[in-house]
């Protein structure tokens, strides 16, 4: 098949303010083939193919498409040379149909839906998409929106796509689906740019792969002469252990007991339904199960932020050797008690810091109760953050600026510096990888290891089934708020997990 | 009491919230939430009280004024006034990315006081005892009402006894509830004001929709303020007589539902429910903080709608998405 080059990048380089995004960064993607773009977290993936929408602009260097030079000044100048994102946030309009979200902004003749319509679920007919034009956005599931945005790129006419991390978000069925698409669509001879952090995904899809790291162009190559080993190396620059060291736990005392707990959703449905379990002093406590299976409120019944229904959660104090029911009480009421509970919350920036403080602000949000009569004492927290800074490696131009403007592996770090940092004797880390590259998340598990070793009662919820049967020493599996089993995580398998994920379902299927 | 005149009242009452009320939906259909509105409508009307003024006082002979002149001046002075204030507000708060709220408020503050400065300042040029400018001459053009409106009776009165201002604003009403759910530009403007980064990453200009739906708006809720003074008001202008009405434009953009189309009802609505005191009055006399109570109707009326709608969570009732955002393209 002959090979033309549909896209080319030479030496382009961008910064925002004092942070490189991407330093001297060429490369090249041709018609008829996928490229996977690999990097860890802030290695400027998403930024350098920003530059390629139209979203920035790149302070230098050049963007040759189809060997011509091209100026991309706008999302809109994008189009013309025939590129397509999807965003890994999804740039669709929650009130408008798929129809109007995929017209829109096009200049075509008369202003008709119905034609667009046909139009649409002609491109679908072709590619193997499953979508109704009529339907709102926010009746959609994430795959079906993610689906849209993919048609609304066709329905442009690109002819070079890129996809944004766009396996993040959807199941093991959805995402085979989605590489057939891709599949037929490269057959089809667009040139798909796929932005990825999965070695697995990487080798499965792409025909070539390119590696950046911190923002620079590390090499290419082809898929078919890669293997996970090689490709982390080109990533992280220096060979990653795989293996988490998963000490024997020591000293193993009850430190939280739960009883017969259930909590309501608004609704009236049962949220938790008579969940026991003990979580103990000096070993990890994983929580396996389908997103949204009450995990969250789970983490939130313990942290007094979840109203029980019935039952009682137990805190057996270290110091005064009493037990404690923190059962619907706040959360200052429950730290006024003597217990010593940290939480890092699923949803980092909405519950866990403010986005628009720095990280020695941040820092306070635990401890503006210390200081003096009326004034704040500012000088802890912010060592607190220069210590947080430093031992995380958090990336940042100083302590004072806002979190927000942070990778979401930094935001990470500085959410779990601070919660370990109030030395708790309860640590509750919902999803702490969730978005973060190999080497942040072996951070925070060797973190999370060295809260155990120190005898701190560590509940972890993740989702990546490898990482919960090599960290965690008991892993309890919930479906549907029903706990459908507590394993030992050093003799489980991936299936029996797997199985026990979803038994409750079955069982309230049947019901029906 | 006459039904007919209690509805032509209404009417005459709603008219100048629904040019403030089709003007600010507009606006907020593009993310600007423009609570300088009620500035807006007062600038509006001051702008054509001083375009009426001196063409007036310029003629030798206040019978001879010529209907045309009488009309154009005062409405392109008024179009004019409001457009200086949409471009304030838009200026400070797309280009600058000031608070959108702050910005608002300011903005009455200022529009108010500009009006009453000039219309201050016009009370004593024409030196009169009165604390008032009366514009009697372009009043009467602006009031001239089809010659079929008398020959109907009861029907005549309802549907065809109105100046060419209230049957424009029902027009423009018309109109914007075409051009925001039939059109292309309505289409991209709806983008704007619900996700202006998706909007931009469709090659929507951000900037651009907002500068322009904010002027357009301005210019809308404008001639509202003319509307009042030049016919509700019979010419006569005083200081602070435009009262609360802007306010309840905005608070009519909610009941509402950043609906035009309903926006003509729901205007002779509110109209009605300003007035309904006096002709209560007439069956129950009551004293004058009953009455203010009952005056309060349009807004409480306005809450109920809030509490249904957040009670239903219907997301086409909601606000545009990203009303009172600022958009950063940039911002990381």
């Amino acid at each position: 098949m002959e090979r033309t080059e549909a896209i080319a990048l030479k030496n382009i380089t961008k910064t925002f303010g004092s942070i490189v995004a991407n330093k001297n960064v060429s490369l090249h993607v041709f018609h008829h083939e996928i490229l996977s773009i690999l990097g860890e977290n802030g290695s400027g993936k998403t930024t350098l193919m920003n530059m390629i929408s139209g979203i920035y602009h790149p302070d230098e260097g050049e963007i040759f498409i189809d060997g011509q030079p091209a100026s991309i000044q706008s999302p809109r100048d994008a189009y013309r040379y025939k590129i397509g994102m999807i965003h890994q946030h999804f740039k669709l309009i929650d009130v408008f149909s798929a129809t109007e979200n995929i017209v829109l902004g096009m200049e075509e003749g008369i202003y008709d839906l119905k034609a667009a319509e046909k139009k649409i679920r002609a491109t679908c007919k072709k590619y193997g998409f499953e979508i109704d034009p009529t339907k709102k956005i926010y009746q959609m599931s994430v795959s079906e929106k993610q689906t849209v945005e993919i048609v609304k790129a066709l329905y442009r006419g690109a002819d070079i796509l890129i996809l944004d991390e766009p396996t993040a978000v959807l199941t093991p069925q959805e995402i085979r689906k989605l590489f057939d698409v891709m599949r037929r669509m490269r057959d089809d001879g667009k040139a798909i740019i796929i932005i990825t952090h999965k070695l697995n995904e990487v080798l499965e899809i792409s025909d070539r792969v390119s590696v950046l790291r911190k923002g620079e162009y590390i090499g290419t190559i082809n898929t078919a002469e890669a293997n996970a080993g090689i490709l982390t190396e080109m990533m992280v620059g220096k060979k990653v252990s795989l293996n988490i060291e998963r000490s024997e736990p020591k000293d193993l005392q009850k430190r939280l007991t739960l009883t017969n707990v259930t909590v309501l959703a608004p609704d009236g449905r049962a949220i938790l339904r008579n969940v026991n379990f003990t979580a103990n002093a000096g070993e990890i406590l994983g929580i396996a199960g389908i997103s949204g299976s009450g995990q969250k409120e789970l983490l939130e019944a313990i942290a007094g932020l979840q109203h029980l229904k019935s039952g009682s959660i137990l805190y057996s104090n270290p110091e005064t050797g009493r037990e404690e029911n923190l059962r619907n009480k706040t959360p200052m009421q429950i730290r006024n008690l003597g217990v010593r509970l940290s939480f890092v919350p699923e949803d980092r920036l909405g519950m866990g810091l403010v986005g628009s403080m720095g990280i020695a602000d941040n820092m306070m949000l635990r401890s503006y109760r210390k200081g003096g009569f009326f004034l704040l004492r500012r000088k802890e927290p912010r060592d607190l953050a220069k210590r947080i800074i430093e031992e995380l490696q958090i990336v940042t131009p100083g302590p004072q600026t806002p979190v927000r403007r942070l990778s979401g592996g930094n935001v990470q770090k500085v959410l779990v510096g601070r919660e370990i940092s109030s030395s708790p004797t309860v640590l509750m880390a919902a999803y702490p990888v969730r978005g973060l590259d190999i080497n942040s998340s072996y951070l925070i598990y060797n973190l999370l290891m060295k809260q155990k070793e120190n005898g701190v009662a560590v509940i972890f919820v993740g989702e990546d089934l490898d990482v919960l049967t090599e960290l965690c020493d008991r892993i309890l599996v919930i479906s549907g708020g029903v706990v459908t089993g507590i394993v030992d995580g050093r003799d489980v398998t991936k299936e029996e997990l797997g199985l026990l994920m979803t038994k409750a379902h079955h069982r309230e299927e049947e019901a029906q | 009491m006459n039904i007919a005149m209690f509805v032509h009242s209404a009417v005459t009452q709603g008219i100048p919230l629904l040019y403030g009320s089709t003007g600010e939906i507009i606006t907020e259909k593009s993310g600007n939430l423009n609570l300088g509105i009620p500035g807006v409508m007062y600038v509006g009307a001051i702008s054509g009280v001083i375009g009426a003024f001196f063409y007036e006082n310029s003629l030798a002979d206040k019978s001879r004024i010529n209907s045309a002149l009488a009309i154009l001046i005062p409405l392109l002075c008024c179009l004019l006034g409001s457009l200086i204030m949409g471009l304030i507000y838009s200026f400070l708060t797309t280009t600058l990315r000031a608070n959108q709220n702050v910005t608002g408020l300011a903005l009455t503050t200022f529009g108010v006081g500009i009006g009453n400065f000039f219309g201050g300042s016009l009370i004593k040029l024409v030196k009169a005892d009165i604390t008032s400018v009366a514009l009697s001459g372009t009043s009467y053009c602006f009031k001239r009402t089809l010659p079929i409106a008398t020959k109907f009776g009861k029907v005549g009165e309802i549907f065809f006894s109105y100046s060419f201002l209230a049957y424009a604003a029902i027009l423009i009403a018309i109109v914007a509830a075409i051009f925001l759910r039939k059109t292309r530009p309505g289409l991209n403007l709806r983008a704007v004001g619900e996700n202006p980064a998706t909007a931009d990453a469709a090659g929507i200009s951000v900037a651009k929709n907002k500068y322009l739906a904010t002027c357009v708006g301005s210019m809308i809720a404008g001639l509202g303020g003319l509307y009042y003074v030049m016919d509700y008001a019979d010419g006569v202008w005083s200081n602070d007589a435009f009262g609360d009405r802007g306010w309840l434009a905005i608070a009519l953009v909610i009941f509402t539902l950043w609906r035009p189309d309903f926006s003509i009802f729901g205007s002779i609505l509110f109209g009605g429910l300003y007035l309904v005191h006096f002709y209560l009055n007439e069956f129950i006399p009551m004293d004058l903080g009953t009455q203010s109570l009952i005056q309060m109707a349009p807004y409480v009326v306005t809450i109920l709608v809030l509490i249904v709608t957040s009670m239903r969570k219907k997301r086409e009732n909601q606000p545009p998405a990203s009303l009172g955002l600022p958009y950063f393209r940039e911002d990381r």
